[in-house]
């Protein structure tokens, strides 16, 4: 029998703790495991007995990557459960909060954590000795989605200034219209990136993969949405959980998410770009289209250059909203607690992020529930590895453990977030 | 002259959220002349080039919730020459030390379908419970501010300089209102400490503590005040167990209500 292992104690540039193990027998994949061992947290648990109140602020510590997804599937979820109805220049500063985060999730992601992998590089310090203009380029593309963080959150990390119902205060007009010169160059920086992106070397690899993703009828959807898929799903907020399972599966070790009786799906932005490449303004699908990235696009390897165009997106769409800012006067709405249950998602930088909770007549949480976009991916991550490592056997190991490695980062993954409901594998090298 | 070795600076992650060691990536102007000034030779999230020890300085993000990591720590102490531990999780057991106020089997089994698999600990504790800690950062996240004070006080041989007085200090300083006096809105501000730049009251909101207690904090005094204008038992408990509910002064004073 002849046999090769493939092992990567620790992946690095993902966020939190995982390793991968592929087990090839005789020239056929016996086995892939992604291996996490991130150790649980109890989010679900110790929300119970707090007030809805506190849930964004609670639930923003699963993930110091994309808190702003956490607080909006919450806050969404809190005024679902509470029948609040927010005025539109809430949703509006919300979106531009969002757009920040966005803009500095896929800048890191893109030209920190991905590029180098594609450029063979260790990282993006090393990258930066032969690549300084574009690493330089993109530390200051990151910057700025945190300023917009910074001035509307008061922090990048968590911010502060999140509320059930709205904002403690509504920034000023002319702090914001500060940031309109720095996201106009960002906009055209990240639209000469594309061309950029698609010029790299891309593995030959696609997969027949479902799609799942918000859409909004009037625009590409963030905050929130319905939830549309390629094969056909369409669903309501409080519908999700009919949609979607949570499988035990027996090698991995871990909880998946799979559609109901059809098996593993897709989120994040190649799902969102090929379920609403028409809600993209006119000159992004063009620059796309260019660029030779067109729906359906079915090489994961290419989120890379989609995260480049949502980049893009989030730049002029902060502009957009900037220029069109009237600051919510009242800042928040009044909430009053009621027995309820409520449902909340947002497309988080890496996926659907979907909360539910059950609140008591003072406004207790007595059940929450959170199904983060990495969780809903794994499954997806380890058949992509399957078919990814079956015609590349005889590689030799060390290209192709670098190769898988950059197969799961394709979907940027946020282990910590996915913890919460994963059973562990701690056992590891090292 | 002879050209000195930089010092080598290594990132390590135990139970957290990532925010912390993302402060490191958030330092954008001062990235690159940080990667300069010192060789960040072990930091899973930004790089897979990874060296070997020891190492001069370690920041360690995260609490201690598995009985591996309770090993690990000490691998990493052995390793490093100075250890500073970044942010809540790291010194006070962080969100995930409310697991010390309840029953951990029953946690585990809300949370997974088979408790049986998962392997933690019934405490999250902080870092300093396990082995000797050289530096400690506050707050949940840490300011990233702070954080580039340390290592650049650690490349040069001093001691970083950090407050060590309360949020009420730096409130005044920058002139917000009041929110508790004027407001009548609960702050931890009065008994927590000051790192971030007063930042909630900034925004017309109380300080909810994430920066942990300051030296010496009257938390009694602040309960009494808040139990006579009214505020529920249970409140004043959920108050004190937030992000750093673990941290011993905010964990007596929720003890006490807690009855
Ligand atoms: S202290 Fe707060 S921000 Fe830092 S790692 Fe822990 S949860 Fe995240
Ligand atoms: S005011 Fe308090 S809760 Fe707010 S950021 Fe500062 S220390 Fe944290």
């Amino acid at each position: 029998m002849t046999r090769k292992d493939i092992t990567v104690a620790y992946l690095a540039r993902v966020e939190g703790e995982g390793g991968l193990s592929i087990k090839i027998r005789d020239g056929a994949v016996a086995e892939v495991k992604l291996r996490i061992f991130e150790p649980p947290r109890f989010f679900e648990a110790f929300l119970r007995g707090r007030t809805f109140a506190e849930a964004p602020d609670i639930t923003a510590r699963i993930c110091g990557i994309c808190p702003v997804a956490y607080q909006t599937s919450a806050v969404n979820a809190m005024e679902h459960a509470l029948s609040v109805q927010v005025p539109p220049e809430i949703t509006a500063l919300r979106r531009l909060l969002f757009c920040g985060e966005w803009i500095e999730s896929h800048a890191l992601h893109v030209f920190f954590l991905h590029a180098p992998d594609f450029l063979g590089y260790e990282d993006a310090i090393r990258m930066a000795a032969d690549h300084g203009e574009v690493v330089q380029r993109a530390l200051r593309m990151k910057k700025l989605g945190n300023e917009i963080m910074r001035i509307i959150g008061g922090r990048e990390v968590h911010p502060v200034n999140f509320r059930v119902g709205g904002f403690y205060k509504a920034p000023a007009r002319r702090d914001l219209a500060a940031l309109a010169p720095e996201l106009e160059w960002a906009y055209g920086c990240a639209v000469d990136a594309i061309p950029w992106a698609a010029g790299l070397t891309f593995p030959d690899f696609e997969q027949p993969y479902e799609f799942v993703a918000l859409r909004n009828p009037d625009r590409y959807a963030i905050e929130n949405g319905r939830l549309v898929s390629s094969r056909g799903i369409d669903a309501a907020v409080n519908d999700y959980l009919q949609w979607f399972n949570e499988e035990h599966v027996e090698h991995s070790n871990a909880l998946h998410s799979v559609v109901s009786g059809r098996g593993p799906y897709h989120v994040g932005p190649l799902a969102r770009f090929n379920l609403s490449f028409d809600q993209l303004p006119s000159p992004l699908q063009d620059a796309a289209r260019a660029a030779g990235l067109v729906p359906p696009c079915l090489n994961p390897f290419k989120s890379l250059v989609v995260r480049v165009v949502e980049l893009a997106y989030a730049c002029g769409e902060a502009l957009r909203l900037i220029r069109d800012y009237c600051p919510p006067d009242p800042p928040a709405v009044d909430c009053r607690p009621r027995g309820s249950t409520g449902h909340g998602w947002s497309e988080a930088p890496r996926g659907v992020l979907y909360h539910r909770y059950r609140l008591d007549d003072t406004g207790h949480i007595q059940d929450a529930k959170i199904v983060p976009p990495t969780a809903q991916n794994l499954r997806m991550m380890e058949a992509d590895l399957r078919a990814f490592v079956a015609p590349r056997v005889d590689m030799p190991v060390d290209r192709l453990t670098w190769e898988c490695e950059q197969a799961v980062r394709n979907y940027d993954p946020c282990i910590s977030c996915a913890t919460h409901f994963l059973k562990l594998d701690i056992q590891r090298e090292g | 002259m002879a050209k000195t070795r930089k010092p080598t600076l290594a990132v390590w992650k135990f139970a957290s959220c990532d925010g912390c060691q993302l402060s490191l990536l958030d330092c954008e102007d001062e990235l690159l002349e940080v990667a300069a000034a010192v060789d960040i030779v072990n930091f899973v999230e930004a790089s897979r080039a990874v060296a070997k020890g020891p190492y001069d300085i370690s920041l360690v993000e995260g609490s201690i919730t598995t009985p591996h990591d309770a090993e690990r720590i000490h691998r990493v102490r052995r390793s490093s020459k100075l250890l500073v531990t970044i942010g809540a999780c790291a010194t006070a057991g962080g969100i995930q030390a409310l697991r010390n106020f309840g029953n951990v089997k029953e946690y585990t089994s809300i949370v997974y379908a088979s408790p049986q698999y998962i392997e933690t600990l019934s405490k999250s504790t902080p870092i300093s419970d396990h082995v000797f800690v050289d530096f400690e950062l506050r707050g949940c996240p840490i300011n990233k501010y702070q954080l580039l004070e340390v290592l650049g006080a650690l490349v040069h041989g001093r001691r970083p300089v950090t407050p060590s007085y309360g949020v009420c200090v730096e409130c005044k300083r920058r002139g917000h209102v009041c929110v508790a006096v004027a407001g009548g809105t609960p702050c931890l501000g009065p008994v927590t400490n000051a790192g971030c730049g007063a930042l909630c009251p900034g925004f017309t909101r109380g300080c909810y503590g994430c920066f942990g207690p300051k030296p010496m904090p009257n938390t009694s005094a602040l309960a009494n005040y808040w139990s006579a204008g009214g505020m529920k038992r249970l409140d004043v408990v959920r108050a004190f167990r937030g992000f750093n509910a673990s941290a011993e002064a905010f964990r007596r004073e929720s003890e006490l209500h807690d009855t």
